[in-house]
């Protein structure tokens, strides 16, 4: 696979874990895009297309991975290819949540984190479905921020979260 | 539980996104937008004042607009002004809109540091985490600036709340990343080390990131936290299911903390204190044994839970490579995940597994597993598990499986995903050359690579078998039989004919004795593919004609034809026309000699690396060294491509491409004293029927005169003085190196080649011989970048020499310039027959260390070898006359090469002496008969060889009119087979 978006950003690589998440419905609608590296909008867009591309294809007996090959221009001369990065992703009804990490990085620790989140949001929203998170869109951030920080993984307790959750929405 | 409803809190948004979910095209929704915007902006500018809810509101909307993909211009202010807010709601509304839109318009961090730095001081701790939040989505450098000394003292004050910690963590993590010089290290991070016995696991969770990060820039400062991460780990491990209540996850304690404390744990070496270490090695015996037990959920999350500890768990064990009790349980661990129903445990075992064959504890378990490994190739549905097999397979391989395992991944490349085929390509290509046990079979793999992949098999691949063909005797026969019969195949890749044109071209004389492969039907199955071909190849294949026409006089005329034809002369492709035109002049008006110098066997290729295993490098990326095994520490390693080498009597070139692949081969024993004799593989080419006798200044002296010094009138002249001034005394140099008996050896076959190469310098030579005198270019190359000083090549006659052979060497610079290449001229002359070689001795500085050595230098008295034809009756008549015991030679050996005829014939034709057909009643035999000029003395020399295929043996027999001669020849030769 390869995304070349991605590729671009490879010289200014921050040594981060988690380059962004992503929540799209089958037909490719952004339901949450969260990046944790500088992409411009362009690039953004492409990611958005590509991971869409990449993942849609894939069925049950497929793996939960799809690894990047991002094309990276590394000097004037060659353009070379790396294998840096990996989409984690897993499908909840018509939604693919997609976390992009590093290749190195721990493809279960973070599908879980993937379903973690969910299940917050899910006890979040009672019962959550796509249309809770259009219109509520700015409070999913607030719950990506709970749990993911600075491309890290922040807080993993989902009672702790949505106590935190819970506080929050009853001030005003 | 808390529950949100549809757009709660702010009706208006809610009624613009149904709104905008109700457009039916594009267009409505554009026309649906510009009234919003239109609105937006009208309030924001009208002469009353907004309230905060209208504010956040209308902030809202704009934002809900940019992330549909449009662009604001406007609203940064009101989104500004809702920061200084005292309503949560408001202000996170306007944080977010920053902390998205920043990119679009960094200006905008100038006008809210202020707003920032409030809130970071109101001891308000939701206030203090949007701040912080901000700051770590945001990252830039003038964040970095405002506000990198500030949080650190959040992070470790007191009475900082523990959520507001966990940002601040990650929130200053993100800060280190972006620009590590603005964050002041300090008492700090003495304190930070210290969270990891935080009592809130959040607080651990959050801080062993920043802990990392801060290991892997300054590992000796942070040594401390690893008996803490230790302890830390071993009471998460060793705690039951539900202690850890809140970091519970499917009855896995905390096992997103456990992952991170593994990974904190491989930036450093294993402990050093034995009690730390005997805990860490307790913890992953606990989580390995955990592995084994009954799950307690039969739900995936708790399996990959826990599974996520014991991946981790296993890179630290393959990370510290030291614990092979643990590797080995590490390996039958992934073995059972091989076959596992979850095709997520199948890939990350491959992945893993991969890993631990590069580690010499693992490698034999790992290899047991192959089977498996293949059937996984064969079977599974995705992809990319079938590329782990591949690369599982690639890391496994070595000499005792090697055959398997290219020949499983050939038959996977039948069928592969256009998307790894070049992959397999390559790495099939570098498997068969690392582990050929024989280069026919590796000649066999590459040609079958071409007919399955040809499209994916690249430059490299086949410039690499054109390589190591050419620097390789003793496979050169079967190459050319190999691609002369894949190239009959009805419709064969161009890239066959590409490497088949090359082949032929250069060696297309070792199988043109056989009729069904004589030069006019080479020539002609050439020729029938040409017009499908490409320029490219069609310009090669113009090349091979040229060559067919010097080395098959008998093809000159319909050679000549075809490039006289309208089609070739004039054809619009410029490469094509100037080829036809010059090898069409070339032939017609070159002298038999300008065209055998010209058209030379070409020398080997001098290498360091493999082009492929580059090129397989660059593909993966310098994350991928694991998987390329090329830092591999193999147990086996020390024989692999020694192997090439299977006994010191073998005489095909150890060659460069012995240590292509950067694992340089224990030395093999050295050679018994080798020396006279050579002869090349090829039909010489100065052996055409014009060739002169004399080196005088010829029509060869004409065209090389460019690239070396004035040639001397006359050779005899220089010849007559046999002493040179710059000759020392042998007590000057030092003995020969320990290999200069088996690099002398190469070249009882051969007059070109790399004579030495180390890491500074690379000799190579050129030479050629006729009647008792001979010319010799020895090419000195400096493979540094720096300078060498007084460098200067002499050479010594030990013993008797003097008496025997003259050698007249020219004075060479004394400097040679890094990368630069230095020519030396050697004339030599042969006095009498001789048996030890001349000494060739190099010094020079190298970055003012000097630098000795001391080679054999190529000239055996078989180069003075004149072959001669005779009748049956005559052979037998000369026989007889040397039928004294001390005239005769005899030595009965066994094959070292494949018992090729046609290989031998051209190795007994290459060694200077004649091949007598119809002599021997046996036609299995060769027979051969050639004379030695020396200047004092002619020796007549008859030879007999019989080999037996069925024994793998051969009998030589050597009859010569000197004692020492038949016996010195029949040594020689006998080293060839």
């Amino acid at each position: 696979m390869k995304l070349k978006g991605l590729g671009k950003r490879c010289k200014r690589r921050e040594d981060l874990e988690i380059r962004f998440i992503l929540i799209q419905n089958r037909a490719g609608k952004t339901r949450l895009a969260k990046w944790y590296m500088q992409f411009d909008d362009d690039e953004k867009q492409k990611l958005i297309e590509e991971v869409h591309a990449v993942v849609t294809v894939r069925d049950a007996k497929h793996t939960n991975f799809v690894e990047v090959l991002a094309i990276s221009v590394a000097d004037s001369l060659s353009v070379l290819q790396f294998r840096n990065f990996k989409i984690i992703y897993r499908r909840y009804a018509g939604l693919y949540f997609c976390i992009c990490v590093d290749v190195n990085d721990n493809n279960l620790a973070y599908l879980e984190a993937i379903h973690n989140f969910v299940e917050v949001l899910n006890e979040y929203f009672h019962n959550v479905c796509e249309l809770d998170l259009v219109f509520n869109f700015y409070k999913v951030y607030t719950v990506v921020d709970e749990m993911f920080l600075a491309g890290e993984i922040r807080e993993t307790s989902q009672t702790k979260v949505l106590k935190q959750l819970l506080m929050l929405q009853s001030l005003e | 539980m808390p529950a949100v409803s549809k757009g709660d809190g702010m009706r208006g948004l809610a009624v613009f996104i149904s709104d905008i979910r109700n457009c039916k095209s594009k267009e409505a929704e554009i026309k649906r937008i510009n009234k919003e915007l239109a609105n937006i902006r009208s309030k924001f500018k009208g002469d009353k004042a907004l309230d905060g809810y209208s504010k956040k509101k209308y902030v809202c909307k704009l934002l809900f607009i940019f992330l549909l993909g449009h662009d604001i211009d406007f609203g940064h202010m009101e989104a500004v002004n809702l920061l200084s807010s005292n309503k949560y709601t408001e202000k996170q509304i306007g944080y977010l809109f920053i902390s998205v839109l920043v990119n679009s318009n960094s200006e905008l961090i100038r006008l809210i540091n202020n707003a920032i730095k409030n809130d970071l001081a109101s001891r308000n701790p939701t206030f203090m985490c949007l701040a912080l939040h901000c700051i770590a989505n945001v990252g830039s450098r003038e964040m970095g600036e405002a506000f990198a000394a500030d949080i650190p003292r959040i992070l470790v004050a007191g009475d900082s709340m523990d959520s507001v910690k966990q940002s601040a963590a990650l929130c200053l993590l993100r800060l280190y990343k972006a620009s590590p010089d603005l964050v002041p290290m300090g008492e700090w991070t003495a304190r930070v080390v210290h969270l990891l016995n935080d009592q809130h696991m959040g607080v651990v969770t959050a801080a062993v990131s920043l802990i990392t990060c801060l290991c892997k820039k300054n590992p000796d400062d942070f040594k401390t936290c690893v008996s803490l991460a230790v302890s830390r780990l071993s009471r998460i491990v060793s705690s039951a299911s539900t202690d850890l209540q809140d970091y519970t996850y499917y009855f896995v304690p905390a096992p997103w903390l456990s992952v991170k404390l593994l990974r904190l744990l491989q930036c450093y070496p294993p402990p050093e204190d034995a009690a730390v270490k005997g805990r860490l090695v307790e913890c992953l015996e606990t989580v390995l044994n955990k592995a084994q037990e009954p799950p307690k959920s039969k739900k995936v999350q708790h399996s990959n839970a826990k599974n996520a500890i014991l991946f981790e768990t296993i890179s630290l064990i393959i990370h510290y490579d030291s614990e092979p009790n643990l590797l080995v349980r590490a390996c039958n661990q992934l073995g059972q995940f091989l076959q596992h129903r979850e095709t997520n445990l199948r890939y990350l075992a491959l992945e893993s597994m991969c890993t631990l064959a590069s580690s010499e504890f693992s490698h034999e378990a790992v290899k047991t597993h192959i089977d498996t490994v293949i059937n996984a190739l064969k079977t599974e549905r995705d992809v990319s598990v079938r590329q782990r097999a591949a690369d599982l397979l690639y890391a496994m391989c070595d000499r005792s499986n090697a055959k398997q395992i290219v020949s499983e991944m050939l038959r996977y490349l039948e069928t592969a995903d256009y998307a790894i085929r070049e992959e397999i390509v390559l790495k099939v290509a570098i498997l068969a050359e690392k582990y050929a046990v024989d280069y026919s079979w590796y000649v066999d793999t590459i040609l079958n690579l071409i007919r399955i992949a040809g499209d994916y098999v690249s430059e490299e691949v086949w410039y690499r078998v054109l390589q190591i063909v050419t620097n390789r005797d003793d496979v050169q026969g079967y190459a050319a039989k190999t691609v002369f019969e894949a190239l009959q195949a009805p419709a064969c890749h161009e890239n066959m004919v590409k490497v088949g044109g090359y082949i032929l071209g250069e060696f297309g004389n070792l199988i043109a004795g056989d009729p069904r492969s004589s030069p006019p039907v080479q020539f002609s199955l050439l020729h029938s593919k040409f017009h499908l071909c490409s320029v490219a190849t069609r310009a090669l294949l113009l090349s091979t004609y040229i060559k067919f026409i010097n080395l098959f006089p008998e093809t000159k005329a319909t050679i000549q034809g075809v490039l006289r034809a309208g089609s070739q002369l004039r054809n619009a492709d410029v490469e094509l026309q100037q080829r036809a035109v010059e090898y069409l002049t070339l032939s017609s008006v070159a002298s038999t000699d300008v065209l055998a110098t010209v058209l030379e066997e070409m020398p080997p290729f001098p290498e360091r690396e493999s082009s492929i295993l580059a090129k397989l490098k660059r593909k993966k990326g310098p994350g991928a060294g694991s998987a390329l095994d090329d830092g591999r520490r193999d147990p086996s390693s020390n024989d692999i491509n020694g192997g090439m080498e299977p006994t010191p009597s073998t005489v095909s070139t150890p060659s460069p491409s012995a240590d292509l692949l950067g694992l340089r081969a224990a030395p093999p024993p050295a050679a018994p004293p080798a020396s006279a004799g050579a002869g090349n593989l090829l039909v010489d080419v100065f052996d055409g029927p014009a060739a002169q006798p004399s080196l005088g200044p010829t029509p060869e002296e004409a065209f090389l005169s460019e690239l070396e010094p004035p040639a001397p009138e006359s050779p005899m002249a220089l010849l007559a003085d046999p002493a040179p001034a710059a000759d020392p005394g042998p007590e000057d140099i030092g003995p020969p190196i320990p290999e200069a008996d088996e690099l002398l050896n190469k070249f009882v076959c051969k007059n070109n080649g790399v004579l030495f190469e180390n890491q500074l310098l690379q000799i190579g030579v050129k030479s050629e011989f006729r009647q008792n005198l001979g010319r010799m270019y020895l090419f000195y190359g400096n493979k540094t970048s720096v300078q060498f000083q007084n460098f200067s090549p002499t050479v010594v006659h030990p013993g008797d020499l003097q008496t025997q052979l003259a050698v007249q060497t020219k004075r060479v610079a004394a400097q040679v310039d890094g990368g630069a290449q230095v020519q030396q001229v050697l004339n030599i002359e042969c006095l009498r027959d001789f048996l030890t070689p001349p000494l060739l001795s190099v010094r020079f500085r190298y970055g003012g260390a000097p630098q000795a050595l001391t080679l054999k230098l190529p000239v055996t008295i078989n180069k003075f070898f004149q072959p001669t034809e005779m009748a049956a009756q005559d052979f037998f008549q000369r026989w007889k006359q040397l039928s004294l015991p001390q005239q005769e030679a005899q030595k009965i050996f066994k094959a070292n090469h494949p018992m090729d005829a046609e290989v031998t014939k051209a190795k007994l034709l290459g060694f200077g002496s004649a091949l007598l057909d119809n002599v021997d009643p046996n036609p299995e035999n060769f027979v051969g008969a050639g004379i030695i000029q020396t200047k004092a003395l002619q020796v007549g020399c008859l030879l007999r060889l019989e080999p037996n295929a069925q024994a793998q043996m051969y009998r030589l027999t050597l009859r010569t009119s000197k004692e020492p001669v038949s016996r010195h020849l029949c040594e020689l030769l006998a080293q060839q087979f």
